[in-house]
């Protein structure tokens, strides 16, 4: 059987966030972008559309839905702008899911039905300026004394840690070592404003400018033993076991990017003429738009089919790193035909493709990077 | 306070529409058909009255099957359920039959309010008010861009070019809403998954208790006889600056009666 078409329901979703999107988003995000400015007003809306408790149940104050709907979302938000969908998707993905997957049940009582109306949002304190992906390399500490985990360290390129909706920030952090040696690791949630957990300022960023990234520190920072997320040692695979699924995320969000590279240049290659004609009508515009459109297509259909195979319960690892790689390259190769198709006008901040360029080259980092994706994908293929 | 909203699938305003050369109707098969625009102001309305006051908003529709789609975007937004009339001998009706349809229809359905758009933005008649009033033997409040239920009075401001008049109605009473009345709210998630669950009821010509032969295109009040594409766009005004510049570009917009 082979059916990719949507449900109705995942069909109406995927329209109206198309309409909030163009409607919503589009009049006012490039001001908040070049302001390096957090729209929480627009992150407000659409939290009130649900997009944050997409793949949570209600019982929790979810949606119900599933995580391809999450990424049928993402796509459409992309498709406009990367950083509110950046936003969305850590917001469910860091801040919700960890919770929702490791956390105790009051623990999901107390946070999911705010982070899932969108009202709060959480993040996730993994990465360190020392390393990424490296788990040894944890040097954030967290000792326990009198009933409370006494945490000391800091966090790099945190995203939505430091908003006006953030409410907590789920770290790891050094908490022992194992029996058979190694660092014990451990994630812990920190609500935001507990003495002795500061949050820096933004950072300048090349792109994705209207969404959250902070550094994190920690001095003596004293929260409640209960608020250990999971099981004390297994932080760090917690995390690398939802981390396939974000991939999947990642490469809508790039679709998303790469199809609105498309929308944009049919647009502009309409509209502007030169040597008295659309541009449009010249063979080279023609064929550099079609190969964008193919490519978008084509990274649809390897996010569609990891989605597909994640929802059947099967495993999808490998097809979320073929979707991951190829649709942020071909995210990055669209942002850079897009800019060429727009000429000068590219390279102006008026124009959403010149967005785009600056947003792109991130997709192809975060999430694991295209070495670390073909990486993956070699060894299970069974290379080397 | 219950209330029925009438809700119409139309081609999007947005994109190309056209006509069916082959008897001169709306082309709705190929067309991109969403819900009356102006339709989901009078949604909105009508839901903001039944969250302050209770009561139920059923969705009335008459269109092709396919106009479950703009029934399903009603109900996502949060009406309760809806009634969809649909029957292949209503194809090609003019806007007198179409009324006589609804008006049966909500002959069958307890209101104490009808709330529909100023206007729907294919055929652009805004005739629908006015017809209902006269077959159901209601008040017509139409073009409102404010409107107050107090008790078993409606009252509405109509907008005006130059203003609006204050206008009131004992219920039962059909009220249309201009776009300047609200902000329609976007379906929710959760209102997109309660949707597939609420009752949609359909309708045929019989079950109305209406001839197949009173509606239609053959026995239809108006037809459209021929039509044209609209002429490509002319080249504009040129004005040549010859000191009076100014007066004379005021003068164009005032004459357009932009100013």
């Amino acid at each position: 059987m082979l059916d990719y078409r949507l449900s109705d329901e995942t069909e109406s979703l995927r329209t109206t966030v198309r309409e909030f999107a163009q409607e919503v988003i589009a009049p006012q995000i490039g001001e908040f972008y070049e302001r390096d400015e957090f729209p929480t007003e627009i992150v407000r809306q659409m939290g009130e559309l649900g997009l944050f408790g997409l793949p949570f149940p209600e019982e929790y104050g979810g949606g119900g839905g599933t995580y391809f709907d999450l990424c049928v979302a993402l796509e459409e938000l992309a498709r406009v702008d990367s950083s509110m969908a950046i936003t969305v998707e850590a917001g469910v993905s860091l801040g919700a899911m960890p919770i929702f997957r490791f956390g105790t049940e009051e623990q999901k009582r107390e946070w999911l039905p705010r982070l899932c109306a969108g009202e709060a949002l959480g993040a996730f304190g993994l990465t360190e300026a020392g390393g990424g992906s490296d788990a040894g390399s944890t040097r954030t500490t967290a000792r326990l004394e009198d009933g409370h985990w006494v945490i000391n360290g800091s966090k790099a390129f945190i995203t939505n840690s430091g908003t006006d909706l953030t409410e907590l920030v789920t770290v790891t952090a050094v908490t022992g070592d194992k029996p058979q040696g190694g660092k014990e690791i451990s994630a812990i949630i920190v609500p935001s404003g507990t003495p002795g957990f500061s949050v820096g300022k933004r950072y300048s960023k090349v792109g994705w400018n209207a969404s959250d990234t902070r550094e994190l520190s920690f001095d003596d920072c004293r929260v409640p033993e209960e608020n250990l997320v999971g099981q004390r040692g297994r932080g760090f695979a917690q995390f690398l076991s939802i981390l396939d699924e974000g991939r999947i995320a990642i490469s809508a969000l790039s679709v998303g990017l790469a199809q609105g590279c498309v929308d944009e240049s049919i647009k502009y290659a309409a509209e502007r003429e030169a040597f008295g004609q659309p541009i449009g009508r010249n063979q080279a515009i023609q064929f550099m738009i079609a190969d964008m459109e193919v490519r978008a297509s084509t990274a649809r259909l390897a996010y569609y089919r990891a989605a597909e195979k994640m929802l059947r319960g099967e495993p999808f690892r490998r097809e979320a790193s073929i979707a991951k790689l190829y649709s942020s390259e071909v995210a990055m190769d669209n942002a850079r035909y897009a800019t060429q198709v727009h000429g000068g006008y590219g390279f102006m901040n008026e124009f959403p493709v010149g967005r785009f360029y600056r947003d792109a080259k991130i997709l192809e980092i975060g999430e694991g990077t295209s070495e670390v994706q073909r990486m993956l994908i070699a060894r299970d293929l069974g290379v080397g | 306070m219950n209330i029925v909203v009438l809700v119409k699938q139309v081609p999007d305003s947005g994109s190309e529409r056209k006509l069916d050369p082959a008897d001169n109707t709306v082309a709705r098969a190929a067309a991109d058909n969403v819900i009356n625009e102006m339709d989901e102001y009078a949604i909105e309305e009508a839901l903001t009255i039944k969250e302050a006051q209770g009561g139920e908003v059923t969705v009335l529709t008459v269109g092709p099957d396919s106009a479950t789609d703009a029934i399903r975007k009603a109900l996502s937004m949060g009406a309760d359920k809806a009634v969809h009339v649909v029957d292949d001998a209503i194809h090609g009706s003019c806007a007198v039959q179409t009324s006589a349809v609804i008006a049966a229809a909500l002959g069958q359905m307890e209101y104490d309010l009808v709330m529909c758009g100023a206007e729907a933005t294919d055929a652009q008649l805004s005739v629908m008010p006015a017809l209902l009033a006269e077959r159901l033997g209601l008040p017509q409040l139409s073009g409102a861009r404010k409107v107050t239920i107090e008790g078993g009075t409606a009252k509405v401001e109509r907008q005006t070019d130059g203003g609006f008049w204050a206008l009131e109605a004992p219920l039962p009473a059909i009220i249309s809403t201009w776009d300047t009345i609200n902000e329609p709210r976007y379906p929710s998630f959760k209102g997109i998954m309660a949707a597939k669950k609420k009752p949609v009821e359909t309708r045929s010509l019989a079950d109305l208790g209406l001839d197949a032969g009173s509606v239609g295109l053959a026995s239809a009040t108006s037809k459209v006889l021929d039509f044209a594409g609209r002429p490509p766009k002319g080249e504009g005004v040129k004005v040549t600056d010859e000191g009076d510049g100014a007066q004379k570009f005021v003068d164009y917009l005032a004459g357009q009666k932009i100013v």
